[in-house]
């Protein structure tokens, strides 16, 4: 994946470029909003990862000016600023994801991953697959290997987000974010429950488990 | 907590009122005292003159006994009465037979002869007889024959009567007037310690940038004040301080420990990767060291969190929000937790319990709440969360069936990093409840901590009437 690097703590952005290319990522790095926007609309990126608060052009206008010129590369904000505010201030300039400093690297990979993959042309779809687990989101009815599994809408809310991102990596943030809606981390860990929970109805009594425990990440639904 | 100045006492009660009562009781007693002492002492000096006349008459009556006998004296006392009205006379034989004086008959008289006394007696003035009162002295002479000497008093008898039966109206004119002007006097020494009361309501109800108004005069209530808002000043400067610290602080480390737990990751990444022996183990270790990093962003989020949300400097926006729903999300968050612990959650909604809110800060509120909720309810045990329409204004309660919190201990648990000792040993950052209180007072609740029934705590937000808006129709246009 090609990645542009937007940020102006050069140590931050030594960390962020480097783990990135560790990941296997192809990256360039720019330390002020101007050079990131002409870098930007200059060469192809599969997604760009933009500090909001940049000295001279601000990230805001860098994404605004992107979005005018029709370049539609999804962009993934960095900011201290943590407020709900910010985040739809943020979205609403163009941006495509939120993510507040301090943040742990495997949610920043989960984040970009799951922003490219979004990218990707999938039409409608009505129906998610992941090995023989069906999610028909007309019916909103569950079936693994012919047979129906009861969800209550929040779990089967939190089963399609899953089943959307098969094979990547879907962080607790991410899924308190997504199918809660929530900005928050509450104090104990509840997200863990629910999916136990949902574990426990998709997977129990099934000789391959689909639901995957990422050890320091998160979770992730695949087939093997 | 309920923090909220005293209300007024009732008039009755107030320290002034006891006061004024005080001093016009003592005022009346004095002034009666007074009057009383003014009267006694007058009537004791009318009287003596009064005796010093009649002495000096009886002392020449007796020279005239002395030099020409009873004869002398009933001869001198006619020619005496012919040209007096203030002196009396009557000389009797032993058969009470008046011989001479200008007093027709005896009168009653009670007392020894030879004392000072007083009796009613009658005689004609303008042609009508008139009761009046004399004051003389009786002596007994040789032969049976029985002298009174008098003076009229009926003038000094009137003032007395007068004084009598004018002194309790005094009185009361007294009390009436005294306590009136203390009323007067008490009002307004009341308003301006009411004005002082009022300012200190507000700056315990969180504005601190309140002062108690000065009125130029200068005076003792002038000086208090001045000293009070000097006092807030010192307390205001004490307590920015105190915020930008946890401010900066929270900032400035965020940064270096960002950057430490980013080390951490990249620590643990390489050693991964190189497959070195024992990598795992050592990878094992900085986890446990990013996890710990982790905790301590946690904690420097919430204070920021909190000191921006107190200090009303966040941005969060307002909206018109149902608690029921906002009640009803939480819970469903927090129900397989609740069930995972063997302790039942009851949601018990009520309908169009809307405020005005930041819908985000009110359900971190709630999640905290119903997260200590369950921390220290027992398995077994029930936590109900409740929206309700009251009185009192839109409620938003958590009531649990855990240990709760003792009374003293309450408002001390929602300052910053308070943790009691009972609760020590469970996880936490001692910030939970001060978010919550961060939260209401951003929406102008009070967050108040009260026994639950039969056992608990009842955690209460409670919105004021006046923040509530009502709820506008739905948009169509999703923002």
């Amino acid at each position: 994946m090609r990645i542009l690097v937007v940020e102006d703590d050069l140590e931050a952005q030594r960390y962020l470029v480097q783990g990135l290319k560790e990941s296997g990522h192809v990256v360039d790095e720019a330390g002020d909003g101007e050079t990131g926007l002409s870098l930007a609309l200059s060469r192809p990126y599969d997604v760009a990862v933009i500090d909001r608060m940049l000295p001279g052009l601000d990230g805001l206008k860098v994404v605004a000016e992107m979005r005018e010129h029709g370049n539609g590369t999804p962009v993934l904000f960095l900011s201290a600023l943590s407020e709900v505010d910010d985040r739809v201030k943020g979205l609403k300039a163009g941006g495509d994801d939120y993510l507040t400093k301090p943040y742990a690297f495997v949610e920043l990979l989960a984040r970009i991953d799951a922003l490219v993959r979004r990218r990707a042309p999938a039409g409608v779809r009505t129906r998610l697959d992941v090995g023989d687990l069906e999610l028909d989101l007309l019916s909103r009815a569950a079936k693994r290997s012919g047979t129906a599994i009861e969800l209550q809408p929040r779990e089967f809310r939190l089963l399609e987000y899953l089943m959307r991102h098969a094979g990547q990596v879907v962080t607790r943030t991410m899924l308190l974010e997504s199918v809660w809606e929530y900005h928050f981390d509450p104090q104990t860990n509840v997200i863990d429950v629910h999916i136990s929970r949902l574990r426990a109805k998709i997977d129990k009594g099934f000789e391959a488990p689909l639901l995957h425990t990422v050890r320091g990440a998160g979770y992730m639904i695949r087939a093997h | 907590m309920r923090i909220r100045a005293r209300s007024k006492p009732g008039i009755f009660r107030t320290q002034a009122f006891r006061i004024v009562l005080a001093y016009v009781l003592l005022f009346a007693v004095s002034v009666t005292a007074l009057l009383f002492f003014t009267y006694w002492n007058t009537r004791r000096t009318l009287d003596a003159q009064t005796d010093q006349i009649i002495e000096a008459e009886i002392t020449g009556l007796s020279q005239e006994y002395r030099h020409f006998g009873l004869q002398g004296v009933a001869e001198t006392l006619r020619a005496q009465s012919l040209h007096s009205n203030q002196s009396l006379y009557l000389l009797s034989d032993a058969l009470h037979r008046s011989v001479a004086g200008n007093l027709d008959s005896w009168p009653r008289i009670s007392g020894a002869a030879g004392e000072m006394v007083e009796f009613d007696f009658e005689r004609p003035i303008d042609g009508k007889m008139e009761a009046r009162r004399a004051r003389g002295r009786v002596f007994d002479l040789p032969g049976g024959f029985v002298l009174l000497v008098a003076q009229d008093v009926h003038d000094r008898y009137l003032t007395e009567r007068m004084f009598t039966t004018t002194l309790p109206w005094t009185v009361l004119l007294i009390l009436v007037l005294g306590a009136a002007g203390g009323a007067l006097m008490s009002r307004n020494m009341l308003r301006r310690l009411d004005t002082i009361n009022r300012t200190s309501g507000e700056i315990i109800a969180g504005d601190l940038t309140r002062r108690v108004p000065l009125n130029g005069s200068g005076d003792e209530f002038d000086v208090l004040a001045e000293n009070l808002n000097r006092m807030l000043d010192r307390i205001e400067r004490l307590m920015k301080g105190l915020r930008e610290v946890t401010d900066s602080v929270a900032h400035d480390l965020r940064t270096p420990l960002s950057r430490l737990r980013n080390r951490l990751e990249e620590s643990v990444a390489r050693l991964n990767a190189s497959g070195a022996p024992k990598s795992e183990m050592m990878a094992d270790e900085i986890e446990r060291a990013i996890a710990e990093t982790d905790k301590l962003i946690a904690t420097f989020n919430a204070l920021l969190l909190i000191a921006e949300t107190d200090a009303g400097t966040t941005r969060a926006a307002m909206s018109a929000l149902d608690l029921g729903s906002v009640a009803a999300d939480v819970v469903e968050l927090y129900e397989p937790l609740a069930e995972e612990r063997k302790i039942s959650l009851a949601l018990i909604p009520d309908a169009g319990v809307a405020v005005e809110g930041n819908r985000s800060l009110i359900a971190q509120a709630l999640a905290n709440l119903v997260d200590n909720a369950i921390k220290y309810t027992p398995a077994g045990g029930e936590v109900r969360i409740r929206a309700a329409n009251t009185n009192a204004g839109m409620e938003l309660s958590v009531a649990d069936s855990g240990p709760g919190i003792p009374p003293a201990d309450r408002p001390r648990v929602t300052e910053r990093f308070v943790r009691l000792e009972a609760s020590r040993s469970s996880p936490g950052t001692g910030l939970g409840l001060s978010l919550v209180m961060a939260v209401a007072h951003f929406h102008r609740a009070e967050l108040v901590l009260e026994d639950n029934v039969p056992t608990g705590l009842k955690a209460v937000l409670r919105f004021p009437k006046s923040a509530i808006r009502s709820v506008p129709p739905l948009k169509n246009a999703a923002e």
